[in-house]
């Protein structure tokens, strides 16, 4: 069954409000199921502190100052390394896409070093930049780069030829053609490659500031895994998971505003 | 103009024309302001690679005639098509319009209604405006085109959520709104179901009758081309192997005992051809 059928059917058995509710069970249960291992004695908190004890790590780390400021350092380096990378892949996936001149130029060597993993780089990128911000925001926008700049071209690539040519018989200028055809034609995979580089973002980023950071979310958990806080690492894995979750709710919450006219975004 | 198409929301099937109020139509078509351009096919070759698909189509087309054109699949008939709405370049000879010309006064449309599934129904039909789609009256107009089509209530939806049907009178309006002075159809019914398409010829030969323009319809259904045509070409190994003039009073009856045995004289030819494929 396709992705529209199941969209479309009528789910008059739940109630409209539920909807939003329901995704929020299974974290629930799970976080319950902790709470109680731990306060029974079955996890030793060594392994694994009780849910109880990383919202009291947690209030304290907020009361200090400490995990605002870790956030936001985070939050930012992630932001403007995603917005450098994407814009850069965007661009070379708008050329190579449409100048045939461009992609015989550009594209094998792009692939040649998409083959590289990046983090990789790190030793280099270090040697470079020291631990500096450069150095996280340079291994952001690198791994962030290669999923916008591939689905970018591929996107631009499959728009259908038979649009293009309607466009051309009716007189579009090149530019109108790029505008009203090819670009909201390619916008679905584009949104595809968004929500791929906002996994790798969140995975680069907390891999460089666990390695050299002296500031953020990575830091943070590296610096407390020294004190044996246990407490406070888990914290900052279930932080990444709610900023994990937070920017693919907002790619989700862009691609409907969007991409409102396809099929599959379209209320039942 | 406008009466016209209040008449046309008022009877969207003006099939009823009676048969006297027919016969004066077909003697002096109407002809709203725009006129219909005649064409005049010179020579007309065309090769693709070794590939001769037209050898030497020489064809005068007066202003406002109804053309079909039938014909066995690789005949060359789509790519005839082409030449004229000026999608490709012929490899030799000629297709004049008795006039220049203008961007818009030629239009296509497609066997796939080609629609913009990012852009409401009214803003598809907009884009058949051309160059004058950011004029002022612009909206007015392809709401009108709207209209004439039947579609009047579908302006404000996603094609997504349109029949084939609907897609193609869409279509239909995008390439009207810029009163096309010669207007080509592609196999434009071959993808809807029988009664959509019967439907469908129906709205051809009403805009047709209204508008006046000259046009050319590409099939492989028989019956459609006698039931639509002044005039049915056949084209036989990139060449004019039948040109048919029709003169029966429209609306025509549909399975009428005449249509039928022009259908029979058509099909009969176009099967000479292949007799061997068909005796085993």
């Amino acid at each position: 069954m396709s992705l529209v059928e199941t969209l479309a059917r009528p789910r008059t058995w739940r109630l409209p409000q539920a909807d939003g509710l329901i995704q929020w069970i299974v974290p629930l249960v799970i976080v319950v199921v902790w709470q109680a291992a731990s306060s029974f004695g079955l996890v030793p908190a060594r392994v694994l502190p009780a849910p109880s004890d990383v919202v009291v790590a947690g209030w304290k780390l907020l009361q200090s100052g400490d995990l605002v400021r870790n956030i936001w350092v985070s939050f930012w380096r992630a932001s403007v390394g995603f917005a450098i990378g994407g814009s850069i892949g965007f661009a070379f996936g708008l050329a190579n896409g449409l100048s045939g001149l461009s992609a015989r130029l550009s594209d094998t060597t792009l692939q040649m070093v998409r083959n590289i993993p990046h983090l990789a780089l790190i030793p280099l990128v270090i040697l470079w930049f020291g631990i500096d911000e450069q150095a996280k925001l340079f291994l952001v926008a690198l791994g962030v780069f290669f999923p916008i700049y591939l689905n970018t071209l591929h996107g631009i690539r499959t728009v259908d030829p038979q649009l293009i040519e309607m466009g051309r018989i009716y007189g579009m200028s090149n530019l109108e053609l790029f505008r009203r055809v090819i670009f909201p034609g390619a916008l679905p995979s584009v949104f595809v490659g968004v929500r791929f580089a906002l996994g790798i973002m969140w995975l680069t980023l907390i891999v460089a500031e666990t390695i050299a950071a002296s500031s953020g979310l990575g830091y943070m958990a590296m610096q407390a895994r020294e004190f044996m806080q246990i407490d406070v690492v888990v914290l900052s894995i279930l932080i990444y998971a709610l900023l994990g979750k937070l920017a693919d709710s907002a790619s989700r919450l862009l691609e409907r505003l969007t991409l409102s006219w396809h099929p599959a975004f379209q209320k039942a | 103009m406008i009466e016209a198409l209040q008449f046309l929301v008022a009877e969207p099937r003006p099939n009823s024309f009676d048969v006297d109020d027919t016969s004066s139509e077909r003697a002096a078509p109407p002809r709203p302001e725009t006129a219909a351009l005649p064409l005049d096919l010179r020579g007309l070759r065309k090769s693709f690679g070794d590939n001769d698909v037209l050898r030497g189509i020489d064809l005068h087309i007066p202003a406002g005639q109804f053309v079909t054109i039938v014909g066995r699949s690789g005949c060359g008939k789509s790519t005839l098509l082409r030449l004229i709405a000026g999608l490709e370049a012929p490899s030799a000879g000629q297709i004049g319009f008795g006039e220049d010309k203008l961007p818009g006064d030629v239009r296509v449309m497609f066997q796939e209604p080609r629609l913009l599934p990012w852009a409401r129904v009214l803003a598809n039909v907009e884009i058949g405006l051309g160059t004058e789609r950011s004029s002022p009256d612009a909206k007015a107009r392809a709401e009108a085109a709207m209209i004439e089509v039947g579609l009047d209530d579908k302006r404000g939806q996603w094609p997504a959520v349109l029949s084939g049907g609907q897609k193609q009178r869409v279509a239909l309006a995008r390439a009207l709104v810029s009163r096309p002075r010669v207007l080509a159809f592609d196999e434009p019914l071959g993808a809807l179901d029988a009664l959509t398409r019967i439907a469908m010829q129906r709205l051809l030969e009403d805009v047709w009758r209204d508008q006046g323009f000259t046009a050319i319809l590409v099939t492989h259904d028989v019956a459609e081309a006698v039931a639509l045509a002044d005039r049915v070409l056949v084209i036989e190994d990139g060449r004019i192997a039948k040109d048919l003039l029709i003169d029966l009073p429209r609306p025509r009856q549909r399975g009428s005992a005449e249509l039928a045995a022009l259908e029979g004289e058509i099909l009969r030819d176009l099967l000479k051809g292949s007799e061997d494929a068909f005796e085993l």
